[in-house]
Order: C-alpha cells, then sequence, then structure tokens
C-alpha cells in the first residue's frame, strides 16, 4: 500500500500541480512526503471495506435558493484587483502551444 | 529582539469583553478610550510579538468615536459595543488587505467583508487589526507565515502556536480583547492553549465560511479567541447562525454558547480520553494538569470517567490526508489571472508555474503536493478514500461515547509553547502538535480550550472540553466550570 514515492513521481505531481520546483525542493519534497506517507501507511492498511465514506461533516445537500437575479459585484471594482487587464477582461498570456 | 529573549510581556488582568460593552452601552465609558488603552499596549509591545499583519489604527479610532456618539445619541450599538476585536488575516474585509500571510495575496484588497466581520461590526465591536498566522493556516507555530514569525507573550523566544497564533497571542499581550481565529485541525485550540487564553472551535456549520480564505472546506470553522470562557461565548452567539451565503451552514435554530455557563456542572457526565490521556508523546506535567482538572470536575459534581475513543489514534493520518487534499483543491484558485500575485510567463503554464513557485510557502506547497498526490490516479482509494472512511469511524466512535458522556476531555496541545526554530525542518514533528484537536474537526465536533495551570517550564497548559454536535451549551458550561477552579498563576503568566 504505502510505497516510497520517487523523485518522478514528485515531478509529476508538481506539474499537475502547477508548481515549478527547483532541483532541491525536488530532492527535499521526495524526502518528506515519503515521510509523511509512511505515517499514513497505519490507515492505508487498515480493513474498513464496508465502511461508508464521509465527505463531509453534516448530510446537508442541494441546497438551492431562488433563481432571481440579484446585485453583484460590479465589475471594475473586481478588475481593479486583477494583475492585467485589458478592454474590460482579465488579461493572460498566450494559452496555445503551452506546455503538458 | 535577541532569539534567546525570554521576556514576558503577557498582559495581566484584563477587562472582560462583557464589562466593557455594557460600560459603554450605559455611556459610562467611553469605546475611545478603551482602544487607545489598547493601542498603547500594542504600541509598547508589538514590536516584539509581531501579533499583527497590520495594525489599523485610523479606522479603529474613528470606529470608537462613532461608537461614542451613537451611545451620545441614544442609539445601542450593541452587545460587542466598543469591544477591540482582531481579525486573523485569512478574514476578508472590504478595502483592507486580507494577505493570509502569504505573498500570493500581498496587496489583494477583498471586494467584500466576511459574514463573520460583518456580524461584529453590526454588534458594535472596532476592529484593532489583522493578526499573523500560518501561511494560508497551515502550520502550529505561526512560523510557516511569509511576513515572519509570532512570538510567545509568555516567553518571546517560544511560539504562540498556530495557525491562529497572531490572534492568541494579541489577546494574551492585551492588543485586543477578544480576537477570530479559524481552526482546521486545532488552529484555535493550540495556540488559545499555548497562549494561555480561551478559544474555542465551533460546531461545523454553526459558523459561517463566507468571506473566510478556504483551506478545507469540510474542516474550517471559524471562532472566538478570549481572556475568559463567558466573553468567548458572547463573541460566538454573536457570529453564529444561518447564512444564505454559506451553502454549509446549518438551518434553524441553536442554542445560545452562553446559556449554561455559571451553572454548576453537577451531574454531568465527563469521559477522559483514553487514547489521548497518556499517550505517547503527551508530555507527564500537561498529563499531570488533566488529572486535576478532572479531579476538579468532579469535586464540582461532575461524573468523571475514562473512556475509549478508539479510531482517534488514526485521526493524525487521516487529517493530513484529507486537509491537503482539500487545499490542494482551494488553492488552485491563486493562479495569477484575476487577483494576487502573478510573474510573468511566455505562455499561461509557465506563468501559472512560476506565480505558484514564487508566492506559496515551502509548507504551502508541501501540502499542495501531498494533496494532489493522494488525489491522483491510482492513489485516490489507498489513501484520500480510506481517510474519508476513518473520519467515519472517528464518527462513530465520537457517537459511542457519547452515549454515556455529555462531554470529553482531553488535553489540548501534548506539550507547553515549544521554542521558536525548534520543530520547522521536521514536517510530522510540527504536525503531531494536533494530535489531541484533530478529531473533532474530522467529526464535525465542537471543542473548547481553557488554560488550566502551568507546565514545569512555567508556561500555560489548556485542558480541552469536547462535545458532540450543536453541544456548545454544555461545552461552555464545563469550560466555565474548570476556569473557575483552575489554579490561578501570577498575573502575567507564572513566569
Amino acid at each position: 500500500m504505502a510505497q516510497r514515492i520517487s523523485k518522478n513521481e514528485v515531478a509529476h505531481v508538481a506539474r499537475l500541480a502547477r508548481l515549478a520546483l527547483s532541483e532541491e525542493e525536488l530532492e527535499r519534497y521526495t524526502t518528506q512526503l515519503a515521510t509523511v506517507l509512511e505515517h499514513a501507511a497505519d490507515i492505508a492498511s487498515l480493513d474498513i471495506e464496508g465502511v461508508p465514506p464521509t465527505a463531509h461533516p453534516f448530510p446537508l445537500v442541494n441546497v438551492l435558493r431562488e433563481d432571481v437575479p440579484r446585485p453583484c459585484l460590479g465589475r471594475d471594482e473586481v478588475l481593479s484587483q486583477a494583475p492585467e487587464v485589458e478592454a474590460d477582461r482579465f488579461r493572460i498570456p498566450r494559452i496555445l502551444g503551452e506546455a503538458p | 529582539m535577541s532569539a534567546g529573549d525570554r521576556r514576558s510581556v503577557a498582559a495581566g488582568h484584563t477587562r472582560p469583553a462583557a464589562q466593557i460593552a455594557a460600560a459603554v452601552r450605559a455611556g459610562e465609558l467611553s469605546a475611545s478610550t478603551v482602544i487607545e488603552d489598547h493601542l498603547e499596549r500594542i504600541a509598547q509591545h508589538e514590536a516584539d510579538v509581531h501579533a499583527f499583519n497590520l495594525v489599523m489604527a485610523d479606522a479603529a479610532r474613528a470606529r470608537a468615536g462613532q461608537i461614542d456618539r451613537l451611545v451620545a445619541n441614544g442609539t445601542d450599538p450593541g452587545p460587542l459595543a466598543g469591544v477591540p476585536v482582531a481579525l486573523k488575516d485569512l478574514l476578508c474585509t472590504r478595502g483592507v488587505p486580507t494577505t493570509c500571510s502569504s505573498r500570493i495575496l500581498a496587496g489583494w484588497l477583498p471586494p467584500y467583508d466576511a459574514t463573520v466581520v460583518r456580524r461584529l461590526h453590526d454588534a458594535g465591536a472596532v476592529f484593532v487589526g489583522k493578526t499573523n498566522m500560518d501561511e494560508f493556516a497551515m502550520g502550529s507555530s505561526t512560523e510557516h507565515s511569509a511576513f515572519g514569525p509570532t512570538h510567545n507573550p509568555h516567553d518571546l523566544s517560544r511560539v504562540p502556536g498556530g495557525s491562529s497564533g497572531g490572534s492568541a497571542a494579541a489577546v494574551a499581550a492585551g492588543f485586543s480583547t477578544v480576537a477570530l481565529g479559524t481552526d482546521t485541525g486545532g488552529s484555535i485550540r493550540q495556540p488559545a492553549s499555548l497562549c494561555g487564553v480561551v478559544g474555542a472551535k465551533p460546531t461545523y456549520g454553526l459558523v459561517s465560511r463566507y468571506g473566510l480564505v478556504a483551506f478545507a472546506s469540510s474542516l474550517d470553522q471559524v471562532g472566538p479567541f478570549a481572556a475568559n470562557v463567558a466573553d468567548a461565548a458572547l463573541v460566538l452567539d454573536v457570529i453564529s447562525g444561518y447564512d444564505e451565503f454559506d451553502s454549509t451552514s446549518l438551518p434553524g435554530a441553536h442554542p445560545s454558547a452562553a446559556s449554561l455557563v455559571g451553572r454548576e456542572p453537577d451531574g454531568l457526565r465527563v469521559g477522559v480520553i483514553a487514547e489521548l490521556a497518556g499517550a505517547e508523546g503527551i508530555a507527564p506535567d500537561v498529563a499531570a494538569r488533566l488529572r486535576e482538572a478532572a479531579d476538579a470536575l468532579s469535586a464540582s459534581g461532575a461524573r468523571v470517567a475514562e473512556i475509549s475513543v478508539p479510531s482517534v489514534r488514526y485521526g493524525l493520518s487521516a487529517y493530513y490526508l484529507v486537509a491537503p487534499a482539500e487545499a490542494s483543491s482551494n488553492l488552485a484558485r491563486y493562479d495569477g489571472v484575476r487577483y494576487g500575485l502573478r510573474v510573468p510567463g511566455d505562455d499561461i503554464t509557465e506563468m501559472y508555474m512560476a506565480t505558484r513557485a514564487a508566492g506559496f510557502g515551502a509548507e504551502v506547497k508541501r501540502r499542495i503536493m501531498l494533496g494532489t498526490y493522494a488525489l491522483s490516479a491510482g492513489y485516490y482509494d489507498a489513501y484520500y478514500g480510506k481517510a474519508q472512511k476513518v473520519r467515519t469511524l472517528i464518527i462513530r466512535d465520537f457517537e459511542e461515547a457519547y452515549r454515556s458522556c455529555d462531554v470529553l476531555l482531553s488535553p489540548t496541545s501534548p506539550t507547553t509553547a515549544f521554542e521558536l526554530g525548534s520543530k520547522t525542518s521536521d514536517p510530522i514533528t510540527m504536525y503531531l502538535s494536533d494530535v489531541c484537536t484533530i478529531s473533532s474537526n474530522l467529526a464535525g465536533h465542537p471543542a473548547i480550550s481553557v488554560p488550566f495551570g502551568t507546565g514545569d517550564d512555567g508556561l500555560p497548559v489548556g485542558i480541552q472540553v469536547l462535545a458532540p454536535a450543536l453541544g456548545e451549551p454544555v461545552m461552555f458550561q464545563v469550560a466555565a466550570a474548570l476556569e473557575a477552579a483552575a489554579p490561578q498563576s501570577a498575573p502575567g503568566g507564572a513566569r
């Protein structure tokens, strides 16, 4: 169950999480994630097949409100916090040709 | 200040919030006088403590003046009239910086107030400032702040606990009368314990999370810090209640947290959690205070017995899978597009990766990595899935315990406040600080830490009272009984 985690796996996870890690950070997290996962081995090895999972403390589901328009934050106020804005929109770098 | 500075700057006896509000409402005390007293203490000691990311001196003075004018005009400002309140820096305050002690949110101005902030304001509170914390509430010492650590007012060479260390320290140092923190795995109770103040984590859903910057959404709750139990109940009663802006807010009425405070615990059934009473890692002096606390309740007429809650021993492992998993998802929003830091890149992926690399600190990255791994293909069932099942076991064990007990008792923290820098290099050692507090979050139950004497080092020890969901009235009742029975320490701590 709880297996050693390799540096390659850590690099893969970092890409999934969109974190650019230095070589030094990769090394450190490889060791530290292994330690934490080793600690979690006590539950990874528990035989609790029939136990239902709990995602949330209370079973509140489908909390809905009437579908009526109401005032929301002003566009200018929201855009005022953006790093870059153009023509009342968030401006971002190119998205095509991106790395995997 | 030198690293070896062991001075105490803890406040001695401070005026309770309830007294301040009563006197301000009656026109016998001006809110302006109250805030000046607190700003004076901040001027004296904040440079040593670093409880705040932002002291809102001008806004606080203006608000206090407003409160005084309301009273002069015959308008009641509310149950917290003129009470100085410190806010953990992950509660949104409209137009006032809210950083989560992270570089990635430096300079961000929230466009709205958190519901708890609005409720405090509407009750007449005066906001003193935004308090330091572990970045995005991830940590147990407030050392994982991008803006430097907070120091424990009882001994400046020690940590205040965390993640709400700034809020705990602000109350302990007399910078504010009460404070708000958030508790995902113990982040209110553990710093309350280490700083010798009261700190409560309410039932999940009792207090709105709207405007609270999310860490682990199924565990996070906002709660109060205060110098005494009654003040903590007073603040909780102001901030709790249904909020349509939080889909996890509990609908319906709930009893007042203060309703049973002052009533003797006569006949109440108190269970001391066997797994946490003398567990490995619980310091002998802390275990001794727990026994004395149990004896004190017994002497006040409670029926005290040891009880087993077997699966709490898996709480730590489950928590350190569930919380990072939720965090890795919640923190995906910090992408440099809509707010906060952006580090330029040639394409959007490079921009994401560079922004997040520069904006997040080491502990946040560690948890994002851990959570992403626990949720990734091939490991989901073994880690996150298992942790969710353990959560069910913990809830079942608590339900079983509450068949024979009204409340449960344990230490809050395994030790008193530790030295700054002593645990930062080893994440597991730091995570073990939360061993007693975590299970309440996994179950969604309330728990409170009450100061009860000191350890061999003269530093505060906290005892935790746990209750079933919506058991706040009996929890605060027992907490108040413990407070009344607690060994008196010298003003400003025993040191």
